[in-house]
């Protein structure tokens, strides 16, 4: 099996500012990366790169052995509903939704992802419950749950249906240590059991520790980075 | 289960409620005032035309024939020249006519106005779908100061058969001078038509003649009084009526029919079919018409605009929220679809709310509006071309829905993952 993710002279500009100037990246399968780089660095360029959102100027974005770069825009809004797990700093999850219904949110937009969950509410329940979330939140409203609560919904939210990367962005600045440790815990764990890479972004050094793999973003960009 | 949109679009739009609610309510008023005025138009329009069924020719005094339908149909205005009895009874030798019915007006009742005729009335006179007049309680007059009243008279003043009653000089709610020295007795009240039938007073040609016996010019003739007892001893034979409702042997002879009014030497006369009066009613009355539906036309576009600027004011709180499904799959078209579902689905249910607002309207309504104009409320499902309107406001609403789904397409390509709010 190829590599996850690999980048080939990949160039962003932000008009016409060299933003990510990476002549060389590669992430493989099942491999959990840490992603350092400071606000401003062009972290998230980059995950709006990888997720498909953004399109490079030039170079080659290579993902599960898809050409990303050269796929049109709902081909790749496509290719990450049925292969991306992303989750984000905070406000991951549609507030005025159930728990449940904002879990099995990729499994509506992704036939392949609801295929590999099989039975939803199962899948759901299962990562929930590995996610250590209290079945009496489960059919609550999003807003109502605390931050780290939420968190852990978007984790299990980014791991259903089985996608084979998952994409952290800073998923856990918005938490106290205690609750990063415990937060990071989960994460790496189920990302390892169902057998999803991980690229982990964040400005704090200390969780590097964990992740078998660190990069800094600016050892492995040449241009400057402004986003 | 829902499919992801539609399902995303009704709660979300749940989550925002209490704003959306009241657009909704804006439309939904708009809509309502868009039917309404419709409604009331078309039915106006059947009342009108339902209270002169079975008539071929109205003939009066030579004049505006829009004026000569208003008064002698409607009782609305009032005449300016009577015709002579000779010409009455011309026109009923005429071979042609099947049958004539004289009425003469000017008086009233407490501001119910009092028609004078004789038994062909109740014997031609046709209303709605040709049918009779019908007697609810009593008969029809026969002695010389009989009256029998319309179903609202009878209904507003509460009348019974066998109540005495006296009729007033000209028209209007006071100061008017009485007749009481000959009070009529009411034998008979006719069953609701839905028609101006319903708030007349009628009596006998005799007796408008009689109770003006000792009149002139509007006035008691001073020192002279006639009583009731003796009016017999005149002739009674009416002098003149104001107008005369002609049915004819064949409807095929209407134009020649009203050509020999036309041209009737004995004095002035013209001769209407009700039809074309009313045709010249829409007309005159059409500008007013158009410019009412135009307004109402504007509300409902003031009510769509204000919840598409609902929808686009809460965009930017939703950003956040866009970028969420963006990173879950959606594509930027989906946003678009969800947006422009969301104002869809806003405007079907303001359309909907309209309508059965109306028809709740029309239930309260329906029996002051029956009292006062004398047609009844229709209620029930949207008529055929109240369906046309109700689906051009939301064809209109999803076009301007287009708008919200358009911000939402570019604002969602624009911020990708990462919202900058």
């Amino acid at each position: 099996m190829g590599p996850v993710v690999a980048l080939h002279a990949l160039r962003f500009d932000w008009d016409a500012v060299p933003c990510l100037d990476i002549p060389q990246f590669e992430l493989a399968a099942g491999e959990q990366a840490f992603l350092h780089g400071p606000s401003g660095s062009g972290k998230s360029t980059l995950l709006n790169l990888l997720a498909g959102v953004l399109r490079p100027q030039r170079g080659k974005i290579t993902v599960l052995g898809t050409p990303l770069s050269t796929l049109s825009g709902a081909a790749r809004d496509r290719f990450r509903a049925d292969h991306l797990g992303l989750i984000f700093q905070q406000f991951n999850l549609i507030p005025y939704l159930p728990v449940f219904e904002n879990v099995t949110l990729p499994c509506r937009f992704s036939a392949r992802r609801h295929a590999q969950a099989g039975d939803m509410r199962a899948a759901a329940t299962r990562l929930l419950e590995h996610l250590d979330l209290d079945a009496a939140l489960w059919h609550r409203r999003a807003d109502a749950l605390s931050v780290g609560q939420q968190q852990r919904v978007a984790a299990a939210r980014a791991l259903i249906g089985a996608p084979e990367l998952i994409i952290a962005d800073e998923p856990t600045s918005a938490l106290d240590a205690d609750r990063q440790d415990a937060f990071l815990d989960l994460l790496t764990r189920e990302c390892a059991a169902n057998g999803a890479a991980l690229i982990f972004a964040s400005h704090d050094k200390r969780l590097a520790a964990r992740f078998s793999r660190t990069l800094a973003l600016p050892d492995i960009n040449r241009a400057g980075g402004s986003a | 289960m829902m499919p992801p949109l539609l399902r995303l679009a009704t709660a979300s739009a749940w989550n925002r409620r209490a704003a959306l609610s009241l657009t909704v309510l804006a439309v939904a008023l708009s809509v309502m005032l868009l039917l309404g005025v419709e409604r009331l138009r078309e039915q106006v329009r059947e009342g009108f035309a339902q209270s002169v069924s079975g008539a071929d020719l109205i003939v009066g005094a030579r004049g505006s024939p829009l004026q000569l339908m208003l008064y002698s149909v409607f009782r609305i205005g009032e005449a300016t020249h009577n015709m002579e009895w000779s010409s009455v009874e011309a026109l009923s030798a005429h071979p042609a006519v099947d049958w004539i019915i004289p009425v003469s007006l000017g008086d009233s009742h407490r501001g119910y106005p009092v028609l004078a005729t004789n038994q062909a009335y109740f014997a031609h006179f046709r209303t709605g779908d040709k049918r009779p007049l019908r007697l609810a309680e009593g008969r029809a007059f026969g002695g010389l100061f009989d009256a029998v009243l319309g179903a609202e008279v009878a209904h507003a003043l509460g009348y019974r058969v066998g109540d005495r009653i006296a009729l007033a000089h000209g028209s209007g709610e006071s100061g008017l001078a009485e007749h009481t020295d000959k009070p009529f007795t009411v034998v008979g009240i006719l069953t609701r038509t839905g028609t101006p039938v319903d708030s007349t007073v009628h009596i006998g040609l005799e007796a408008m003649e009689a109770i003006h016996l000792d009149w002139q010019g509007g006035a008691p003739i001073p020192g002279m009084q006639i009583p009731a007892g003796y009016v017999q001893k005149f002739d009674l034979t009416p002098k003149t009526v104001t107008a005369v409702i002609v049915g004819l042997k064949s409807r095929a002879a209407v134009f020649s029919a009203q050509r020999w009014v036309n041209g009737y030497r004995g004095e002035p006369l013209m001769g209407v079919l009700p039809g074309v009066a009313l045709a010249q009613l829409w007309q005159a009355l059409g500008y007013g018409e158009r410019a009412l539906l135009a307004v109402s036309v504007l509300v409902v576009g003031v009510g769509l605009a204000g919840l598409i600027a609902v929808v686009l004011a809460g965009l930017d709180q939703r950003r956040r929220e866009l970028a969420i499904l963006r990173a879950v799959g959606a594509r930027p078209r989906d946003i678009l679809a969800l947006l422009t579902l969301e104002g869809l689905g806003l405007t079907v249910a303001g359309a909907l709310l309209g309508f059965v607002l109306l028809t709740g309207l029309s239930f309260v309504a329906a029996p002051l509006v029956e009292a006062r104009l004398g047609f009844a409320l229709q209620i029930g499902l949207p008529a055929a071309h109240e369906l046309f309107l109700l689906a051009g406001v939301i064809i209109t609403g999803f076009i301007a829905s287009l708008l919200p789904g358009w911000r939402a397409y570019r604002v969602s390509l624009a911020d990708g993952l990462t919202p900058r709010t």
